[in-house]
């Protein structure tokens, strides 16, 4: 299956992204662990990229040489990635319930090689945006015009490493290198703006050389035109900046940042679901 | 006395510039070869690729995180990167980027960690590599190869292409006489090899280590002792046999190498020993130290690593079999 298909239907993204974050609360949830908040907060962001027409993949045929690449740079919300890539038939739904169990595949964080479709190993936040422009030049000297997706966590744009990354993907006019940047405005520790601001983010992104769009990170369909947008962009690489809203579509999670690194009780996570089936 | 002069070895260029050749040689045999530069192409010789491929060649700048895993993404699409730089920089700048994005990613990526040692001499001990053993020792999937003369480094630059996966080459600045002959020496990863017999103590050395125990076993063939001398070009995976075989028929071991004592060589050899053929060993190497600029020789002096303080620890290893 190669999804091309430009007649998306928006409602059926919606519910599309509703069944993801049912299935990041039921993964979370049993495992007992993980990061369900920072989950969230991309789901639509995936489901764009995904099922909006965008990304050009094969799941039957995952090394596709002239796939388009996503690489999830913020690791730990491995849990999205994995229910998304199950979603589009990389792998059997049934490994979905197996997140951090010894003997899985589905790890904590992504670990290349063990799953069809993941295409880096992170969990180490910084390093997406180089493996990123490692694939833009490697499909340049393939003669290939594949693009590449880099989903960065707000928190994670305080490492150096991305700005190594993004100082180079200028320097190599990288215009098929596109990052995203889920900015849910929170980190482990507490706000960002508390803990190490970002602001002004946008002009930092400009003075490194790249073009830079802000959009609603929820807005399917106002995500999957700024998707469409940046392809146009030519000379540059290009960042979105996607707001959201961290643990997005709970409630409770949504007002406690404190959640980022812990899953729900039994009892909050049938809340969450009574919620999310709303 | 020159190095390698008492063994009779005859003198070479130095290291970086046969890495040079022996680079550009695989770039011209294998076009899917490329080279990343952490803006010293010029010091670790990767530059003779920029001259010949310039395509093929990336200086990513003075950025040693971004530089690793650039290479890490085209390894995933399926070219031969070898990542280029002073090996200090690189595992200290980027050594979270060489655990995940190639360890344990198990990525078919070859890094190039140059100016090991103490031997770089006058820059000084923030540019020396005295730790790069025992920090690619604590990337458990990376092959580690340390040649010791031009014919070994031309094989074990060929070898890490070859290899499917991660290989750490250590190259360093300073000139190691021919241990064999100019075009030929056996290479194969994981076999060290004996480039001198003995039956009265082992000396295993990697680097430029091996020319200085051929000094070493010339002075103690004069004493009468008969040293056998291996070349243990590759540090991971280990040659248990030959390091038992060196026990069980020589009966005492001394390790020699430019490196800290603390995770080097010899401490794996003698996890081995120990638990194989125990027998006395002595230890070549750098005590918990930094060392300091300096002429290449004076250094090896100061800081004990000579001919003569291997044939010392010789004849100590030797006086304990009894």
């Amino acid at each position: 299956m190669t999804v091309t298909d430009q007649s998306v239907d928006i409602n059926a993204l919606k519910e599309l992204a509703r069944s993801f974050r049912l299935d990041i609360l039921d993964m979370t949830t049993k495992a007992a662990s993980g990061h369900p908040s920072s989950s969230w907060s991309c789901v639509e962001i995936l489901t764009a990229l995904y099922f909006g027409g965008i990304l050009r993949y094969h799941p039957d045929d995952p090394w596709w040489p002239e796939r388009d690449r996503f690489i999830m740079s913020k690791g730990h919300a491995a849990p999205a990635l994995y229910a998304v890539l199950a979603a589009a038939g990389y792998f059997s739904r049934d490994l979905l319930w197996t997140l951090r169990q010894v003997d899985s595949p589905v790890q904590g964080h992504p670990i290349q090689g063990l799953l069809p479709g993941v295409e880096a190993t992170t969990g180490s936040l910084g390093q997406g945006l180089s493996l990123g422009l490692g694939h833009v030049l490697g499909g340049r000297l393939n003669g290939l015009t594949y693009r590449v997706y880099v989903l960065l966590g707000d928190g994670e744009c305080q490492a150096g490493q991305v700005w190594e990354a993004a100082m180079a993907a200028a320097h190599f006019k990288a215009d098929n290198l596109h990052a995203i940047v889920d900015y849910n405005k929170y980190q482990e520790t507490g706000p960002i703006s508390r803990e190490m601001a970002l602001e002004p983010f946008i002009e930092k992104w400009r003075g490194f050389g790249w073009h830079v769009e802000e959009v609603d990170g929820h807005d399917i369909a106002a995500l999957i035109e700024v998707l469409q947008a940046v392809q146009q962009v030519q000379g540059q690489p290009s960042v979105i900046i996607a707001h959201t809203v961290k643990g997005k579509g709970v409630s409770f999670v949504e007002a406690d940042y404190t959640f980022h690194g812990r899953a729900l009780t039994p009892e909050q996570a049938a809340r969450a679901r009574e919620e999310l089936l709303r | 006395m020159r190095l390698g002069e008492r063994a009779g070895l005859k003198p070479a260029k130095p290291m970086r510039d046969v890495f040079g050749d022996a680079l550009l040689e695989v770039c011209r045999r294998n076009p899917r070869v490329v080279v990343l530069d952490g803006d010293l192409g010029n010091s670790t010789k990767a530059e003779t690729v920029r001259h010949a491929f310039p395509e093929r060649f990336f200086n990513l700048g003075i950025a040693e995180s971004n530089l690793v895993c650039v290479g890490a993404g085209l390894a995933a699409c399926g070219f031969i990167p070898f990542i280029t730089s002073f090996s200090s920089f690189l595992l200290c700048n980027a050594y979270d980027q060489l655990r995940l994005a190639i360890a344990l990613s198990n990525i078919n990526a070859k890094v190039l960690g140059s100016h090991g040692g103490i031997t770089l001499g006058k820059d000084g001990p923030t540019q020396m590599g005295i730790e790069d053993l025992a920090l690619v020792g604590g990337l458990p999937t990376f092959v580690m190869l340390v040649p010791s003369d031009p014919a070994s480094m031309h094989k074990a630059v060929q070898a890490a292409v070859d290899h499917v996966g991660p290989v750490w080459l250590r190259s360093s600045r300073v000139a190691m006489p021919h241990i064999y002959p100019e075009d030929d020496c056996p290479f194969t990863i994981g076999k060290a090899n004996v480039v001198r017999q003995g039956s009265d103590v082992t000396i295993i050395g990697c680097g430029i280590m091996v020319a200085m125990a051929l000094d070493a076993a010339a002075i103690l063939a004069e004493e009468g002792i008969q040293a056998r001398v291996v070349d243990m070009h590759t540090l991971r995976p280990m040659d248990k046999e030959t390091i038992v075989a060196a026990a069980r028929e020589t009966g005492a071991i001394v390790t020699a190498e430019e490196h800290l004592l603390t995770g080097g060589m010899g401490s794996n050899i003698a996890r081995i020993v120990a638990s194989t053929h125990p027998v006395p060993m002595r230890f070549v190497g750098l005590a918990d130290t930094y060392t300091e600029s300096g002429d290449p020789e004076d250094l090896l002096r100061k800081y004990g690593l000579t001919a003569e303080h291997i044939a010392a620890a010789a004849r100590e290893a030797v006086a304990a079999k009894r």
